[in-house]
């Protein structure tokens, strides 16, 4: 038997990455430990979150799952950031675990050129640096053309708690033990990440009113860019918030030796942004309190995940740090908090592609790329599935820029950087996040997805159509002129805003900050969508900030354009830094513009590249 | 950069000793084939050597060679200069010599680019570099040396730590927007720290204004109607009969420049034809290249006649002059006052034919641009057009992100001008690649350093 692309784990990476050949067009097997474990959520019960919200539209615009899933499997919806300016807002959903990986299997059953396997995979096949199928843990073989490793944690993963250390994956379930070795015996570097989860709570031992409840939004909102809200905003559920206190630090501190990570029984790098709470007490000596969010795991159990209590701690410990906390003086924990320790490659040694450099046609995606979120592994998952399908089809990889997607900076980061801890994507990261907004992700990336047939012919008439929309409103802003009339000018003077002058047309009074659009709204009446009145009144209000970071895109643009060769000699050009001829020579940069961005490629390297591939390439 | 360079790195025509700098890989056999004397491919690094250059058939030039090998050169690369003694014919000569044997004539900057690319100078110190060898004074040259010793450098990473400290704080507000660990930053918060940077941007900017003096000197042009003795007091300034001076009117129908010392800076005198409407066609050409000058000057002297009333003319330059720097210097005031002056105005009286008033008018010169007071080592200062423009423009940012703040516009958009600003400042540092700087900087080097 022989598909065109076999998929290796059915994490959030596998999902996309199966469905999306699938969907192309081409006959694909997805291969996971435990088909009950698809889509599985092992850590906190939410999908979105600042940036990576803006990840989860940008994955439904190139025809992902991840945004329509989460539509349908949610119990609380929030815009975080509402208040700050419109380049940093982010949905972000509480998830229900149980039903998110139901409907992801139910989207992957009726994806046609699909099946799914379960098995456990030991090796793969290569002949001549090319990958020709997978070798499962029975000795069977099962060939393809394309292969895409989505392993997750589950690469030689040991789950750690105080001084035990035990074999195995996220829900005690069997690890791969020789992929990764095999891996390495083909010339790859692996490197060993950590990462880690809370304690999970039986709800009916938390006294709730001890704690302050978090709302979901009274608006509705939704991932994708082709769903309707199925939700009631009244049905939400709510979150708590609590606080660590002096009892809590005490018995950390007290305590801090017998954690996994003090007591240095751990040697994989864990994530600053996400520590574990002995680190943050540590690090973080004078604070008094951290804040503790309470977030229900699922409408079908009795199971509260405690965000931001992550840690080591041994069992006895974590009992004591638990009931420490006010409202959980007396709650039962139903599983206890872990860090897990497993392998990854050096994303250095994959292309922007995602294809390896070392085997051709292998590509992964993913945390075994050192990345951490589910958000960041679907995005992985779709690119790396997209590029198969089109290295299957000889067409050009998609390789979005850092201008035109999260996912576009996070690729960029990872084969540019390279990461020494797990990669979590943060607004920071993205230099150009005015433009990379969650109201336009479909102007950024359908036209990418209609080119590589990603998407519906629906979903792109359902494009065409949002894009006239936007047309039509800002024409209606610029025809419509105010009118003063005694009913209007108490209207402004309420609001304690400036009159204007007569005639003055809704284009420029949208412009002045105080004035929104719902104000306008308020003046006569906008028939447009919400999502419409949202990207004309950014782009109209922001216009100078916009025009400002499109003239940097232009710079950055213009470095990007310019090409290294793919077969130059680093050790021609004599003059480099020796750390910088081995750090271009190990990543071999696509572009000046990627060089750059290497760390410890200083601007001096990158001046006597430019001016070696002037003077060698100058004819060309 | 395989070959090897030449070029005479003293400047042409003056002085009795001539240096010819030879840099590459084989500068040491370039000049061992025509030197008479040690064998210098086999003598330690940095010694000096006596002998002649010899063409095989005669000695050009008694000469000293200092043999200097890689890596501890100014380009890194060995590095051989040889002192001539024989003028410029005969240090022609071996120039000439070296460049049949191999050698390839230097691009004006190649020495200090192969410096810059070989990673043996920074790009603020390649610019300094360039400072120090067109420095004409003590002053200039101190200015060019703080420049290599990175002072800037400093002053600038302290101002990019400010900014990123917000940024950073900016970040964890809208990254982690549910978390209470960081200080809200506010859009009135971001204005009140970045007044403080707005200042440490701005006496930077100042301070180069000074050093541009230092630099460049004042360039002062003396305006007036024919014949009321512009001349004269440039010729009283030097002490020395630059400018043809003469009774009859129109007589300097050009421009003469000529350069004198104040207080150790520059100052560069420029005498204008006089101004009057002419048909003559030569000195008309005379009368608009002076109302050029006008614009170009950094300070006018505007000479007017104390016997005579103000002319048409005279109003008219008194106009043209209220925008710019000026001094009105009143002449010829041993002669009765006929001369009625608006209110207000302050002027230095003299008469240039027996020397009067002419310190006052130096002294005039001396406090305008606070001469006294100036002490170039404890000026931080921007070498060039490019440097002060990246400044210039980090200004900008700040300015347009305080501005911003005072209308709320939110933070996270502020954050794009500080982001600017920051970038600014990292290019100037030469910590983030700008592209095309290398070509247009090296233009700037002189031949031979």
């Amino acid at each position: 038997m022989k598909y065109e692309v076999i998929v290796v784990g059915g994490g959030h990476a596998g999902c996309e990455a199966a469905h999306i050949t699938a969907f192309m067009g081409h006959s694909t097997l997805l291969i996971t430990m435990n088909i009950r474990n698809i889509a599985d959520m092992p850590c906190n019960p939410s999908i979105g979150g600042t940036a990576k919200g803006v990840i989860v539209r940008d994955i439904d615009a190139l025809g992902g799952l991840m945004g329509r899933v989460a539509d349908a499997s949610h119990f609380q919806i929030k815009m975080l950031n509402s208040k700050k300016g419109p380049a940093v807002r982010s949905l972000r959903c509480q998830a229900d675990k149980a039903t998110y990986p139901k409907n992801m299997l139910k989207e992957l059953e009726k994806t046609k050129n699909l099946e799914i396997k379960e098995a456990i995979v030991e090796d793969i096949v290569v002949e001549n640096n090319k990958t020709k199928g997978v070798i499962l843990e029975n000795g069977e073989i099962i060939f393809c053309t394309t292969l895409i490793l989505t392993t997750g944690t589950y690469l030689k993963s040991n789950i750690l708690r105080g001084s035990s250390s035990i074999e195995g994956g996220p829900h005690g379930e069997a690890r791969s033990n020789h992929l990764s070795d095999n891996l390495k015996r083909l010339g790859f570097t692996i490197q060993r990440l950590k990462t880690g989860t809370p304690p999970r709570i039986k709800a009916s031992s938390i006294d709730f009113t001890k704690c302050t409840p978090e709302y979901g939004d009274n608006k509705y909102y939704t991932f994708s860019h082709d769903t309707k809200p199925i939700y009631k905003i009244e049905e939400q559920q709510k979150c708590y918030l609590v606080y660590t206190n002096e009892s809590t630090h005490k018995i950390i501190m007290d305590n801090l030796e017998k954690s996994s990570m003090y007591g240095g029984y751990v040697t994989g790098i864990g994530p600053r942004y996400c520590p574990s709470i002995e680190d943050k007490l540590v690090r973080f000596k004078d604070k008094e309190r951290h804040q503790l969010f309470l977030e229900p795991e699922s409408l079908y159990y009795d199971e509260w995940y405690v965000q931001g209590f992550s840690t080591s701690m041994p069992e006895d410990v974590q009992e004591l740090m638990v009931h420490s906390l006010k409202g959980l003086e007396n709650a039962v924990i139903t599983k206890y908090a872990y860090a897990i320790e497993y392998d990854s490659i050096n994303p250095l040694e994959i292309k922007p592609s995602l294809e390896t450099k070392i085997i051709e046609n292998l590509f992964t995606a993913g945390q075994i790329n050192g990345t951490s979120g589910y958000e960041e592994a679907a995005g992985q998952g779709l690119l790396a599935g997209i590029n198969a399908a089109a290295k299957l089809e000889n067409k050009n990889p998609l390789i979005l820029k850092r201008n035109e997607s999260y996912l576009g900076v996070l690729i960029d980061d990872l084969v540019t950087k390279g990461t020494q801890e797990p990669y979590r994507m943060l607004t920071s990261r993205a230099e150009y996040r005015l433009i990379l907004r969650h109201d336009n992700a479909d102007l950024r990336l359908r036209e990418y997805g209609w080119k590589y047939k990603t998407i519906t012919e629906e979903m792109y008439i359902n494009y065409l159509n949002h894009k006239k929309e936007i047309k039509k409103l800002k024409e209606f802003l610029e025809n419509t002129k105010l009118e003063i009339t005694e009913k209007i000018l108490e209207k402004f003077k309420q609001n304690d805003f400036s009159i204007p002058l007569n005639k003055t047309s809704f284009l420029e009074l949208l412009k002045r900050p105080e004035i929104t659009i719902e104000f306008l709204d308020s003046l006569k009446s906008i028939n447009f969508s919400d999502q419409v009145k949202e990207i004309v009144s950014i782009e109209i209000k922001y216009e100078g900030y916009i025009k400002k970071m499109k003239k940097e895109i232009e710079r950055m643009l213009k470095l990007e354009e310019k090409q290294i060769p793919k077969n130059i000699d680093y050790k021609k050009i004599k003059n480099l830094a020796s750390e910088a001829r081995q750090k271009l020579e190990a990543i071999r940069p696509i572009s000046i513009g990627q060089a750059s961005r290497i760390s410890g490629v200083n601007p001096a390297d990158i001046s006597i590249l430019a001016i070696y591939l002037k003077k060698e390439y100058a004819n060309e | 950069m395989k070959d090897t360079i030449v070029a005479i790195a003293t400047a042409s025509g003056v002085g009795a000793i001539s240096i010819i700098r030879i840099s590459g890989p084989d500068a040491l056999v370039l000049a061992n084939t025509m030197f008479k004397g040690k064998d210098l491919t086999k003598v330690a690094s940095h010694t000096i050597h006596y002998g002649y250059i010899t063409d095989g058939f005669e000695d050009i030039d008694e000469v000293l060679v200092m043999v200097m090998l890689s890596p501890k050169t100014y380009t890194t690369e060995d590095t051989v200069e040889i002192n001539c003694h024989g003028g410029i014919a005969t240090t022609n000569k071996v120039l000439e010599l070296l460049l049949k044997k191999g050698a390839r004539l230097a691009n004006p900057g190649e020495f200090t680019e192969r410096a810059f690319l070989n990673g043996r100078i920074d790009l603020l110190e390649a610019e300094a570099v360039s400072d120090l060898i067109e420095s004409k004074n003590e002053k200039q040259r101190k200015l060019a040396l703080n420049g290599i010793n990175g002072r800037i450098t400093k002053i600038v990473q302290t101002i990019k730590e400010e900014i990123l400290n917000l940024i950073a704080n900016i970040e964890v507000n809208i990254d982690y927007p549910e978390y209470e660990d960081a200080i809200e930053v506010t859009p009135i918060y971001l204005k009140e720290h970045l007044e403080t940077t707005k200042r440490e941007l701005e006496l930077l900017l100042e301070n180069s204004e000074i050093g541009k003096i230092i630099k460049s000197g004042i360039d002062i042009a003396l305006i007036g109607r024919p014949n009321v003795g512009k001349s004269s007091i440039l010729n009283a300034l030097l002490n020395e009969d630059k400018a043809i001076v003469t009774d009859i009117s129109g007589t300097t129908r050009d421009c003469i420049e000529a350069k004198m010392n104040l207080k150790g800076i520059e100052i560069n005198l420029i005498d204008t034809a006089g101004i009057r409407n002419t048909d003559d066609l030569v000195e008309q050409i005379g009368v608009d290249k002076s109302k050029q000058m006008i614009n170009n000057a950094d300070l006018v002297i505007l000479v007017l006649n104390n016997n005579e009333e103000l002319t048409k003319e005279d109003k008219e330059l008194l106009e043209q002059i209220t925008e710019k720097p000026h001094i009105i210097f009143i002449n010829k005031e041993d002669l009765q006052t006929k001369i009625v002056l608006p209110k207000n105005i302050e002027v230095v009286k003299g008469n240039t034919i027996a020397l009067e008033g002419l310190e006052s008018l130096k002294q005039k010169i001396i406090e305008l641009y606070n001469l006294d007071k100036i002490e170039e080592k404890e000026l931080t200062y921007l070498s060039n057009i490019r440097q002060i423009r990246l400044v210039e423009d980090a200004l900008e940012n700040i300015k347009e992100a305080i501005i911003d703040a005072e209308k709320e516009i939110p933070v996270d958009m502020l954050e794009i001008h500080l982001r600017k600003s920051f970038d600014n400042l990292s290019i100037l540092i030469g910590e983030k690649y700008e592209d095309e700087l290398i070509d247009k900087l090296f233009e700037n080097f002189c031949l031979g350093k």
